[in-house]
């Protein structure tokens, strides 16, 4: 039993598995990291792409920023070093490196320089990062340098240490993937003098920064980050593989963080901090984004910062969802209890206190339904959240119609107060205002139905309560009326908009499921893929108001296989279909890759692979960032990408059922055929071989016999031959038919003659009505028909009897008749007849090939005519053939 | 009369040692001088020395196309070629006629429809000028006086059907193409309308055949021409 205590875990056995099997195609990211510039990564990468070199690797400088340092030149010296593309911006050419060129080359090892580096607008990726992960994709190994500032997790520490807003980041997932990191450190102070020395280069621009940047307690604070995120590497490492030893040792319990963002400008700190504690325990974490009635989704700005806010979480590593829930906090533990999340970090709340009494706070909610879930209360810093962050901007403004609709009402329920003042007492009045304000939230929103509130309190006081016309209260009584009209006022709106905001997201979600499902519907019916591409363009246009293009692998390249209308794809979306192709990943507008594209370009992807890629161009733009819209159109996509797989996969299994019918088909034809082969050459090859043995011993009689048999075997082998061209020739479809005017008697005619020696006289009988036309027919091949129809007709009559030939016109067609008096065929086998090596049962010493009628039939379809078989009332089979006149 | 002392020399030209072995023991046994060639080039040079009397062509020879064979051969020489070949496709038959073939047999054949073949073609090449009256069992035609006889009585026939009969007659036994027959008759313009050439055989026919459904003297062979019988 100790042996099976001792034997690795099978998760971690698999986690191992699977980097191993990632890294096998993928290539390995060596990175240089270093914590300032001017430590020496750039030429630390050089040395070792030099050693590496001299062992014979195949070493590539794709971008390498010497910044006129000689020593970095010097290094630079005898390594292949790519061209730069040259990017246009604004005027300027911007140097970045030329993946294409590169992924061209494919060498075994890329030099690419400064990692964080943000590309010129107008390439492909927006981020340089993303330009290695492509070529590690692609198989090549990278060697990039890069500064510990500039990793996601640790973006705001180091703002808080150096004052420095660094806006160059990378994800820190790119720090897990990398299968070596080199730390490269000086000590601060040797820095310091390099500088001092004129040794480190800085751009211009950012000189002023960088002094700042360069003060020894910077230096030393992130010195000791770089050192420790390089020492936490290791100790990853050795936990790995104690883990893959099933060495014993202290690891965490299955642990799960959980962080719920709201779009609020603290989410983002928020969580940088919950990587960071996922970090430290080594444990998976999760971002969680709940959409509810009253989230202010139409908002665009919460939207674009929810948006990023989970992008940033996906970069940093977690696992990211939107939920959609009445309750936030509901939600929350619901996914949590799902996901058998342990710990749940939220903010602090920095609501004031009387809110906090109306609302508890989603903490409180949370603590107070989590069970068995820890919460993490993370306080955050009051609401200058950082420089340099975007500006937050109020809410977008209601139309100003609204606001007059809103003091129309109020207006309105004036003048239907005045005609009452000295009759009713004002407390009823009242009333009517607020029915004024219940109006204007239903009708026109919460801000405007404010207002009327606001305006219906003014006006109450003004024309209603005496003394009118001021503001001046005789009775202070009348204060609390104002009170209780305000808030019930206020009270209302909100309700009612709430209710309203809540009908509204039934009635998109409504919207949605039901688009999905007419998708669903018409895909389930769609029994080709262009009738799923039809359906797909139609309801996914129709649902998300887009132009849709549904692009196809042909051959190499992917091609546009459908668009509806307004979804013409250029050249330039077809390259960016096919980047997101090849990448497995979406890509164009809305991504962070090519985002300069017209369409957002999704893979169709299935479980055999990636079927294709679905375009989309919405017309509204701000929808490409709206997570509903997306996730509509990832569920679209998942829907199109199944459907196309069913049918390819059933139009497989048909190809591979028709193919076992062919097999079978043509396993019976060759068998039929060597057997119509061999058996000639038995006759033959015995009567030849009895001649030369026995010839002078047999007596002429037995001479003669053996002679006539081979003879007519032989020519029996001659037809079978002919007839196998014949049908080959027909089925290959190298027989040409030449369609010129025919006499109809001559074409019995030539029958006969071909048939001479094998009539005897007066057996057939030819019955021509007067005055038919001539037939455009292929003379040569009709013969062949007319003398395959006689010759069956004499194998299986019996031997006195006639046979008839008659031929005449019905409306449009020739009908060419061959009857005989033979036993006919059974109903059953009338059409089989025609068919390829069907034979019936036929009286003794009958030869057939099994191929006379189907030829006839080959060559009368080729003429656009028909030919079918029928028995005679009186006995005997009759067939008959019709050609078209003209 | 041809000389009956010099037995008439027979080209064979085949590249299959074993068809040409065959045709050697047939023509041997009937008196024939047999000369084998087996390609295109030797059956040239062997056609120049030898002048024979016949030759027999298979179209598929190793180094050359029969036809092409047929074509050089035709530039300085009317011997009868006959063309022997597996080759049974009506357009293979017309360009080998059209080239100047005399006549074309299909393999396999019958000796005794080879032999008749060759002696048709001998009988032709021999006859410097053809006999003025041409019988066969009840047809005769009487190219000196422009007279058509058929079971006793004259028949009537317009200028074109007679010129139509005359040619096959001149060419009694051997297959005329559809284009043959229509560029000598009507001119080379109306080689592609075989059209008239039908309704004029059609109407000969009903004129001299006693059934015209199964015509005796007028034989077509289809997709290829017609051809006159020869033999009684």
């Amino acid at each position: 039993m100790g042996d099976d205590d001792r034997r690795p875990a099978p998760e971690a056995m698999l986690r191992l598995a699977k980097a191993e099997e990632a890294q096998s195609d993928r290539g390995r990211l060596k990175i240089f990291l270093g914590y300032a510039a001017g430590v020496g990564k750039t030429y630390a990468m050089l040395e070792a792409a030099r050693e590496r070199k001299a062992e014979g690797r195949d070493v590539v400088a794709a971008y390498v920023e010497s910044h006129g340092r000689p020593e970095t030149d010097a290094l630079l010296q005898g390594l292949e070093t790519m061209p730069k593309a040259w990017v246009e911006y604004q005027g300027v050419l911007l140097p970045e490196p030329d993946i294409d060129a590169v992924l061209a080359r494919k060498p075994r090892i890329a030099l690419v320089d400064e990692l964080a580096h943000t590309n010129a607008p107008g390439s492909r990726h927006e981020k340089r990062w993303q330009d290695v992960e492509e070529l590690l994709a692609a198989g090549i190994d990278v060697y990039t340098t890069i500064n510990i500032q500039h990793f996601e997790s640790l973006n705001d520490i180091v703002e808080q240490i150096t004052d420095v807003t660094v806006r160059e980041t990378v994800p820190d997932s790119l720090l897990d993937l990398a299968s070596e990191i080199r730390l490269v450190d000086i000590p601060p102070d040797e820095l310091l003098q390099r500088l001092r020395d004129g040794k480190v280069y800085f751009p211009e621009q950012a000189a002023r920064a960088m002094e700042k940047f360069f003060r020894r307690g910077n230096l030393i604070a992130l010195r000791e980050l770089s050192l420790r995120r390089a020492a936490a590497r290791v100790d990853e490492e050795m936990r790995a593989y104690m883990e893959s030893q099933a060495i014993p040792g202290p690891w965490p319990a299955a642990e799960r963080l959980l962080v719920c963002v709201s779009g609020s400008p603290f989410s983002e700190r928020l969580i940088r901090t919950t990587r960071r504690l996922a970090d430290e325990m080594n444990i998976p974490w999760f971002t969680v984004y709940v959409e509810t009635p009253g989230s202010g989704r139409h908002l665009q700005e919460n939207r674009e910062r929810v948006w990023k806010d989970l992008r940033l979480a996906e970069n940093l590593g977690a696992q990211v969802s939107t939920l959609t829930a009445a309750s936030v906090a509901d939600a929350i533990i619901d996914y949590a209890v799902q996901h058998n999340i342990t710990r749940i970090v939220v903010g602090k709340p920095a609501k004031s206190r009387w809110r906090e009494f109306l609302r508890p706070p989603l903490v409180d909610q949370l603590i107070r339904r989590s069970g068995a879930i820890d919460v993490y209360v993370v306080s955050i810093a009051s609401a200058e959240a950082r420089p340099g962050a975007p500006l937050e901007k109020a809410a977008l403004p209601m139309p100003f119609s609204r606001y007059m609709a809103s003091m129309a009402l109020v207006a309105a329920a004036t003048l239907v107060c005045l005609p009452f003042r000295g009759v009713l007492a004002p407390a009823n009045m009242v009333m009517v205002y607020l029915l004024a304000v219940v109006i204007a939230a239903l009708r026109l929103g919460l801000r405007p139905a404010i207002l009327a509130a606001f305006l219906g309190v003014l006006a109450f006081d003004f024309f209603v309560v005496p003394p009118h016309l001021t503001f001046a209260v005789s009775d202070t009584q009348y204060l609390i009326t104002f009170a209780a009209l305000f808030a019930v006022g206020v009270i209302i709106s909100s309700l009612v908009s709430k209710v309203r905001e809540r009908a509204e997201a039934l009635r998109e979600r409504e919207a949605q499921t039901n688009s999905l499902y007419y998708l669903t519907r018409d895909l389930a019916s769609a029994a080709s893929m262009e009738a799923i591409m039809g359906a797909v363009i139609r309801n996914v246009g129709e649902s998300l108001h887009a132009g849709v293009a549904v692009f196809l692998p042909d051959g190499e390249r992917l091609k546009v296989a459908a668009a509806g209308t307004g979804a013409a794809a250029g050249e330039k979306e077809l390259a960016v279909a096919d980047w997101a192709f090849r990448n497995r990943r979406p890509a164009g507008r809305g991504t962070e890759t090519l985002g300069s594209a017209e369409f957002l370009h999704l893979p169709l992807q299935a479980s055999g692979g990636v079927l294709g890629i679905l375009g989309v161009k919405l017309e509204d733009q701000a929808g490409y960032r709206m997570p509903r819209i997306r996730r509509l159109i990832d569920a679209f996509a998942g829907q199109a990408a199944m459907a196309m797989e069913r049918v390819l996969l059933s139009r497989k299994a048909e190809e591979a059922q028709l193919l076992e019918a062919r097999e079978n088909l043509e396993r019976a034809l060759l068998n039929s055929i060597s057997h119509d082969l061999r058996t000639p050459l038995v006759s033959i090859t015995g009567a030849l071989d009895m001649l030369r043995e026995e010839g002078h011993e047999l007596g002429e009689g037995a001479r003669r016999l053996m002679m006539d048999t081979a003879s007519e075997e032989a020519a029996r082998l001659n037809r079978f031959v002919g007839n196998l061209l014949d049908i080959t020739r027909l089925e290959a479809g190298a027989v040409r038919v030449r369609k010129e005017p025919c006499d109809i008697q001559d074409l019995v005619g030539c029958a006969l003659v071909a048939l001479e020696r094998r009539l005897g006289a007066g057996k057939v009988v030819v019955h021509l009505e007067p005055e038919i036309p001539f037939v455009p027919l292929d003379m040569a091949l009709m013969t062949q028909v007319l003398v395959n129809l006689i010759d069956n007709a004499l194998k299986y009559s019996p031997t006195d009897s006639d046979i008839e030939i008659s031929a005449g016109t019905a409306g449009s067609l020739l009908e060419l008749e061959v009857s005989d008096l033979g036993p006919g065929v059974p109903e059953k086998d009338l059409t089989r007849i025609f068919e390829k090596f069907y034979r019936i049962q036929v009286p003794e010493g009958v030869h057939g090939t099994g191929l006379g009628l189907s030829i006839c039939k080959g060559i009368v379809e080729a003429h656009g005519g028909g030919i079918r078989a029928e028995n005679r009332t009186g006995g005997g089979l009759r067939v008959i053939v019709t050609l078209p006149l003209i | 009369m041809p000389k009956e002392n010099n037995p008439p020399r027979i080209l064979v030209v085949d590249d299959e040692p074993a068809i040409r072995r065959f045709l050697r023991t047939v023509l041997d046994s009937e008196d024939f001088s047999v000369h084998e060639a087996e390609n295109g080039h030797s059956a040239l040079a062997a056609a120049a020395v030898l002048k024979p009397g016949v030759i027999l062509l298979d179209l598929g020879l190793p180094d050359m196309e029969g036809v092409e064979v047929i074509r050089r051969i035709r530039e300085w020489s009317q011997v009868p070629i006959l063309v022997l070949s597996v080759r049974e496709r009506e357009e293979d038959k017309v360009r080998a006629l059209d080239a100047g073939a005399d006549d074309y047999l299909t393999k396999p054949f019958g000796v005794a429809e080879l032999l008749a073949r060759i002696r048709v073609s001998l009988r032709r090449s021999m006859q410097e000028t053809p006999e003025p009256v041409y019988r066969i069992h009840e047809l005769e035609v009487d190219l000196s006086r422009r007279r058509v006889v058929v079971r006793g009585g004259e028949v009537q026939l317009t200028p074109t059907e007679y010129e139509l009969l005359r040619l096959l007659v001149m060419h009694a036994g051997k297959v005329l193409t559809h284009s043959q027959i229509l560029s000598r008759i009507w001119g080379a313009a109306y080689v592609e309308q075989p059209h008239v050439l039908r309704v004029n055989i059609s109407n000969l026919r009903r004129k001299i055949e006693s059934d015209a459904s199964s015509p005796h003297y007028i034989i077509t062979e289809p997709g290829v021409g017609y051809r006159l019988r020869a033999e009684a």
